[in-house]
């Protein structure tokens, strides 16, 4: 660049000519350089600004769009990693000893609409109450044309129905999924397992919460995450619990009985392999709780568990146990069994007159009260009461479900002698059929206590010891000779030994004062093999009346024991017990020793 | 010598920034390949649970009696019988295996078609 000279000759010479100062011209011109300096600069400068403004317009453009997409977006957390599983089903299965699915989940939609979103209200109210029947179409256009903005049309909706939904075209009908509890088998097992209901409900999920039965009791675990969708598993054997509901329900229908309930129980772990209630209910479709009447008469009533009834005759061998664990009497022990016994204003009768004594198998073999309550008196009540608490019948049993406390024991409120002879033959105290399983099972398996369980176990736990192994063994003899030889003949199930010991006893009148005529609850309580106990088996029906004959038999030997049986007989070879066969001596082999 | 240095440095940057850069998006893409698989799983998990109960649903103990009952004619299927259980005694021994034969007899075609005119 070449720079024009602050004083050129030519000028200055002229300058000179006209006798001006030349130093003039030069000042002139070194204030052009600088004015001219300062223009470019101040445009450099101006450029600069320029840019810099530009650079600031762009970032804040940019925090600012940023801004605006993060605020507008939905919020979701920086993933630096991948986390553990996905969801596996919001509520585990439980499944029986084998693994069989007792209840599961599904996945199925919720309908919902949107009143405000539709276009032709009429059109699908008309559609949606031809798709359910059971939706009125006057009142759901009601619903659409007023102002809600949100309506629950169907909590769970088959993928047909759901189908035929979309089908109306309707864009304010819409679909959320839920997830539905479901029992495969219909109402096997219904008690136990209770039923599920919606807890909070949102539109993308509900929450399935267990409103009886096990559900309930094992809400917290079937629904914890931390278990990953590992099962429940109960002790139930699915195939033995569905053979007792059919033979119970047909004794039941035979029997003429109002209800009917059986606990088939492992001697040994307490772990209930059925338990069935009659009549029951379909848990998928779970009625409502009946708010008028009697609550035992609702099939929401499980009476193994929350039916409490004095169960009879079944309780002397208690009596006869206690005493021989004592040492007051022995099998062979003459009792006297002369009656009527009276008490005060108490007369104990028996059913009919047995002569004046029985040896104590005897008492139990013909099912003698008078003889049960002398043995009784010689126990006292004392001891009784800490017996019958050692077998469990003091409180509700430990059993796995939220009824289980309400089967609470009725103790006489005063233990009296009077008390103590009636308890001693089943009498003065109630109990429900799965204490009396588990009073079996206790005394029985050698003598240790077992506490009453739904969930399986595999490591058996020996209790603390009720009856020596000796009692045991001349009570399960007792009970055999029961069934060979006493009132519970049709109880003989070849190849499996029953003993057991049937109980008749009186309805006490609901409005008090007194018992039925003509109304008893009969209860058969067994253990198979007598000879090597493995299960504990209680049948009880209630109103049962046998009409074959000429008038109506309501004892235990006609009305529960056949069922019993007939329910070992089906359940027994489920079970894996083989029958025990008397081996004919082999032919032609001679035993010798030297 | 310092103009290199800078230009070296310069580079190393740039290369740490493309490298660090690449990394970032093998991340972002591993993490979104583990979320679809997550999906697929909890897909999977659906059907399988789904099949679960629709085969706890076909096989409950209510269908197989009524179908052990339809079929009776064909498969003749009764309630398992404290019966049904045998002594080991009652199971013939297994036949003996037919021992490998050791000493053939030769037959002539002639002898074989002889024996079969006598018979």
């Amino acid at each position: 660049m070449s720079r024009a000279p602050l004083r050129p000759l030519a000028h200055i010479l002229k300058a000179r000519a006209r006798g001006e100062n030349p130093d003039a011209i030069e000042a002139e011109n070194r204030a052009r350089r600088h004015e001219a300096m300062a223009d470019k600069q101040r445009q450099r400068a101006e450029g600069r600004l320029l840019v810099l403004g530009l650079a600031f317009f762009c970032a804040f453009g940019l925090i600012g769009m940023r801004m605006g997409a993060l605020a507008s977006s939905v919020p979701e957390e920086p993933r630096a990693s991948a986390v553990g599983n996905p969801i596996i089903g919001q509520r585990s299965d439980i499944v029986d000893r084998n693994g069989r699915i007792l209840a599961t989940n599904l996945q199925t939609h919720s309908l919902y609409a949107h009143p405000r979103d539709m276009i032709d209200p009429a059109n699908a109210a008309k559609g949606l109450a031809e798709i359910f029947p059971e939706l009125d179409e006057a009142e759901l256009l009601k619903d659409f044309e007023g102002d809600r903005r949100f309506l629950w049309i169907r909590r769970q909706i088959s993928p047909e129905q759901m189908q035929a939904v979309h089908d109306i075209g309707s864009p304010g009908l819409l679909f959320g999924p839920r997830e539905m509890r479901l029992y495969p088998n219909g109402p096997i097992a219904a008690h136990i397992l209770g039923g599920a209901s919606y807890g909070r409900e949102g539109v993308a999920s509900a929450e399935v919460i267990g409103v009886a039965g096990v559900e309930r009791q094992f809400d917290g675990f079937l629904r914890d995450p931390a278990n990953e969708g590992a099962p429940l598993q109960l002790s139930l054997d699915l195939t033995v619990q569905a053979a007792a509901e059919q033979v119970l329900a047909g004794g039941m229908s035979i029997m003429n009985a109002k209800g009917a309930t059986s606990v088939l129980m492992d001697v040994h772990t307490g772990e209930i392999i059925s338990m069935v209630s009659l009549p029951d209910f379909d848990p998928n479709n779970r009625p409502r709780v009946q708010t008028t009447g009697d609550q035992s008469d609702s099939p929401l009533f499980n009476r193994a568990v929350q039916g409490v009834y004095e169960l009879g005759s079944v309780f002397k061998i208690f009596t006869t146990a206690q005493a021989m664990e004592l040492g007051l009497v022995n099998p062979d022990t003459l009792i006297d069994t002369q009656g009527p016994l009276t008490w005060g204003r108490f007369r104990i009768r028996d059913f009919r007159n047995y002569g004046p004594e029985l040896s104590t198998t005897d008492v139990i073999v013909k099912s003698s009260n008078i003889g049960t309550a002398r043995i009784a008196m010689q126990i006292g009540a004392e001891r009784q009461r800490a017996f019958l608490g050692a077998l469990g019948f003091l409180e509700p049993t430990p059993l796995e479900m939220v009824e289980a406390p309400t089967g609470k024991p009725l103790l006489p409120p005063n233990w009296s002698e009077i008390s103590t002879m009636t308890i001693s033959y089943g009498h003065g105290l109630s109990s429900s059929p799965v204490h009396l399983a588990a009073g079996y099972a206790s005394l029985l398996n050698g003598g240790t206590r077992v506490e009453p369980t739904l969930l399986r176990r595999d490591a058996v736990e020996v209790g603390p010891r009720v009856v020596s192994e000796a009692v045991s063994a001349r009570s399960r003899e007792m009970l055999r000779q029961v069934v060979v030889r006493g009132t519970a003949s049709f109880g003989e199930v070849p190849g499996y030994e029953v003993g057991g010991k049937t109980g008749t006893a009186d309805k006490p009148r609901a409005a008090g004062g007194g018992y039925y005529e003509d109304k008893v609850i009969s209860t058969f309580a067994t253990v198979f093999p007598a000879n090597d106990p493995q299960y504990v088996l209680i049948v009880t029906l209630d109103e049962p009346s046998e009409n074959s004959g000429d008038e109506p038999r309501r004892t235990a030997g006609w009305t529960a024991v056949p069922v019993a049986a007939e329910m070992i007989r089906r359940t027994a070879p489920l079970l894996g017990l083989r029958p025990q066969v008397d081996t004919p001596q082999q032919v032609g082999v001679t035993l010798t020793s030297n | 010598m310092r103009g290199l240095f800078y230009v070296l440095t310069a580079l190393a940057v740039m290369g740490l920034a493309f490298w660090a850069y690449q990394e970032n998006y093998k991340t972002q893409s591993a993490i979104a390949e583990v979320r679809s698989l997550h999906g697929e799983i909890g897909a999977a998990h659906e059907r399988l649970s789904m099949l679960r109960a629709e085969w706890a649903y076909l096989n409950r103990p209510d269908r197989l009696a009524d179908l052990a009952d339809l079929n009776f004619d064909r498969l003749g299927l009764l309630p398992l019988m404290p019966d049904a259980f045998g002594a080991v005694d009652q199971i013939i021994y297994p036949l003996p295996p037919i021992l490998p034969i050791t000493n053939p007899i030769e037959l002539s075609f002639d002898q074989l078609s002889q024996m079969e005119n006598d018979l």
